[in-house]
């Protein structure tokens, strides 16, 4: 009984075509499909795995959360409409993983380093930039002393644009000229920080495919600078993820984790309409929570990612 | 690119492939591999539907049940419709009879609009001989106009910006300027917008109506998921664009969303974009990509490529040098910075059929070849153009001028010695791969 099986290749080709339909959401799809029946049939599960796939979720995944589905359906024998919608959301929150103590999302929190070091990681366009500037802002909005590095120095104006997001949080920033060597920068970042007293320090980097393994070696370069200034540092190192991204999203983890041991994610640009479903798979697999995510161009557009709610939104709860 | 694609493909095809018999069992086995393929490559739900519903649908009409080399057959069915998707004959960019041609950009945030513009003007300065002028109508993403304006200077093109947040006066008082400066082509910048956010959608169609260009532009991250099509279609709707650039496609992505876009709002490819180099742009070849997805190569790109960075007369000059056995290491040093310049040298590699897969996991450093490059510059000329002087205390030398060591030295002469007699016995393109092989043996051309 291949997926395929399942989701395709069917008798039955119901469904209204078009696009549109991918920003229902899947309760209203469910909704339907349930509609006069009070028991789960194949047809259902079938339409799960469509929505889940239509979100980016991604093949493999998809099956894992059938498969533990038809599991637990396959126990029960009755399983209403609404019993498998909490089935679904249970299975998908088991698959997040959770926030960790020693690496608080809480703006507020206690920080278990003094300077706390972040680094900042991702391919090209995700919002790397963007995000620093906005956990800058948050982090200085809940009381701590907060440190900026400028560490892409490759790509044209990144420099001008994280120091215009400096100034828009308030935060000082640490900056060579443009094409200096960003573990040189890393560097300057953290020990700055460390004699300045800063609560916490986050350094940007270029962005860069990670496919290419010279531009990831440099970015363990990097990474050992800011160790060589504080032990242990960086104490986190989050990776940005484009919500519209597809499954190349679990390649893009699972390099830089190899490369700079990636310790959270966040998923950036999510106030489209792309559901980011990947990072379910990547966040299982790695083993890394999602801890951010972005939904805006404004400043204050970056909440705490929180499992229930994400579970929620991709089910499209009043998508439309 | 598409390599994963092509390889799932081409192991789904052989699953077919060899057996002398295929039952219609093998078939829907086949299909099915296709379609899980597909949604692995983030094609859209849909298109990944309908395209694995008529390969099945031809597969059974063919006669591929009776043909004599039914894997083939079934391959050229896959290859067809692939090609199909992918979408007819490449259309160029449209030229204005009264210049200057103006072409808008747009699309979302950071799908590489800023990055494609200067590669576009470097394309059509370089290669259509025209003068273009920039247009920063990004007035809202912090220094998007400064990046416009670094890319700009090196390509040497004039960029138009102005104080107000005002990209439709942008846009129009630079088509103005360019015709006054006799320009004759102007390439609108536009700020990333998502295609969900009314006002933004306003604006860029705003800004079309007001300088009505000529050819219009969407540019795509190759990595996109499912959303690929709500995007496109959405930008299509409000801008009606001729087009569509993929970027970001020297990545692994198996950019499914190519197939989607086409399929959804049925505009050509016109460009794909590979890189961060400012020559990594390539114009988008269906067929060639449709080859590729099925692992077949892209040999046409590559010879292209070369012979844009080739200068006929020289390349005569060298062929004649090989022939004659005159080939020395100023000639080599020469040919490295040449590659160079022609892009990443692994997207070089994944265009030589079978190749990507000869190398897999194997990536060639785009550093690899400076150290081979300060051992030649610390040679003599003379040393250069007759290596058979260099005995043990120049070696010794030049190891030591180039921060490496001898050993380093001793194999890259091997390495030249062994090139030079297999270039000396070859002598078309079509043993390019051949070459590349060579490269690959380089001291420090692996890691």
């Amino acid at each position: 009984m291949g997926f395929l099986e399942k989701i395709g290749l069917k008798k039955k080709e119901k469904l209204d075509k078009g696009v549109e339909k991918s920003r229902e959401g899947l309760l209203d799809k469910l909704g339907r499909a349930v509609a006069g029946k009070d028991e789960i049939d194949a047809a259902t599960l079938d339409e799960v795995e469509e929505v889940l796939i239509r979100s980016d979720v991604g093949v493999n995944t998809t099956l894992e959360i059938i498969d533990r589905i038809e599991e637990r359906v396959a126990k029960d024998k009755y399983v209403t409409q609404s019993e498998l919608q909490q089935m679904l959301r249970e299975e998908i929150i088991k698959l997040l993983k959770e926030h960790r103590p020693d690496h608080p999302a809480k703006f507020e929190a206690d920080l278990p380093n003094k300077p706390h070091v972040i680094m900042v990681v991702g391919v090209n366009g995700v919002g790397k930039t963007t995000t620093i500037g906005k956990l800058a802002h948050l982090y200085k909005k809940a009381g701590k002393k907060v440190m900026i590095g400028a560490g892409d120095t490759f790509r044209a104006a990144a420099v001008e644009q994280l120091e215009i997001w400096g100034d828009r949080a308030g935060v000082p920033l640490i900056k060579q000229k443009h094409g200096a060597d960003p573990a040189a920068v890393a560097y300057d970042t953290v020990a700055a920080a460390q004699s300045r007293d800063s609560d916490v320090v986050m350094v940007d980097t270029a962005g860069r495919l990670h496919n290419k393994k010279s531009l990831m070696e440099e970015l363990e370069k990097i990474k050992r600078a800011m160790g060589k200034v504080v032990e242990d540092a960086p104490h986190e190192v989050l990776l940005v993820l484009d919500a519209s991204t597809g499954q190349n999203a679990m390649q893009q983890a699972k390099h830089f984790t190899d490369v700079v041991d990636v310790t959270g994610l966040v998923l950036a640009k999510l106030d489209g309409t792309a559901k980011g479903g990947v990072v379910i798979g990547v966040s299982n697999e790695m083993d890394v929570p999602v801890k951010y995510i972005g939904v805006g161009e404004e400043i204050e557009d970056l909440q705490i990612f929180d499992r229930e709610d994400f579970v929620n939104a991709l089910f499209g709860d009043s998508a439309s | 690119m598409f390599e994963d694609l092509s390889e799932k493909l081409e192991k789904a095809v052989q699953s077919v492939k060899g057996k002398s018999k295929i039952s219609e069992v093998n078939i829907a086995e086949t299909v099915r591999e296709i379609r899980r393929a597909l949604l692995d490559a983030d094609v859209n739900y849909e298109v990944a539907k309908a395209f694995t519903t008529h390969v099945k649908e031809k597969a059974e009409g063919e006669d591929v049940l009776t043909a004599v080399n039914p894997g083939q057959q079934f391959t050229k069915i896959v290859y067809d419709e692939l090609r199909e998707i992918l979408g007819g004959e490449r259309s160029d960019i449209k030229v204005a009879d009264v210049p200057p041609t103006v072409i808008l950009i747009a699309g979302l945030q950071g799908s590489g609009k800023t990055t494609f513009v200067a590669k576009l003007a470097r394309h059509l300065k370089q290669n259509n001989n025209r003068n273009p002028m920039l247009a920063a109508a990004d007035v809202y993403r912090p220094a998007a106009i400064d990046q416009l304006k670094t890319l700009a200077e090196q390509i040497d093109v004039p960029v138009y910006s102005i104080e107000q947040k005002d990209p439709v006066r942008v846009a129009k008082e630079t088509v103005s300027m360019a015709k006054s400066l006799a320009l004759d082509t102007v390439i609108i910048d536009t700020a990333g917008r998502m295609h969900i956010d009314e006002e933004m959608m306003n604006e860029v169609a705003d800004i079309k109506e007001a300088v009505d260009p000529h050819e219009t532009l969407f540019v795509v991250d190759s990595m996109t998921g499912q959303d690929a099509v709500n995007t496109a279609k959405e930008f299509n709707e409000r801008i009606n664009y001729d087009g569509v650039v993929l970027t970001k496609l020297d990545g692994d992505t198996r950019g499914g969303a190519a197939l989607s876009i086409k399929k959804v709002v049925n505009k050509p490819i016109k460009f794909v974009s590979m890189g961060e180099k400012l020559e990594s742009l390539a114009p988008f070849y269906p067929d060639r990509m449709a080859q590729r997805i099925l692992g077949m190569g892209d040999v046409v790109s590559l010879v292209e490529k070369a012979q844009e960075e080739y200068d006929e007369k020289k390349a005569q000059e060298l062929q004649k040098k090989i022939k004659k056995d005159k080939f020395d290491l100023e000639d080599f040093r020469e040919q490295l910075q040449k590659i160079q310049k022609m892009g990443d040298i692994n997207d070089l590699v994944n265009m030589i059929p079978g190749a990507s897969k000869a190398m897999k996991d194997q990536e060639i450093d785009e550093d690899a070849f400076k150290p081979i490059e300060a051992i030649i510059n610390s040679m003599t000329p003379e040393e250069r153009r007759d290596p058979d002087v260099l005995n043990g205390s120049r070696r010794k030398r030049i190891a030591k001028g180039a921060g490496v060591k001898v050993r380093d030295v001793n194999d890259l002469i091997k390495q030249f010695e062994q090139m030079k007699k297999m270039m000396k016995s070859m002598s078309k393109m079509g043993k390019m791969s051949q070459a590349m092989q060579g490269l690959k043996n380089l001291p420090f051309g692996r890691k």
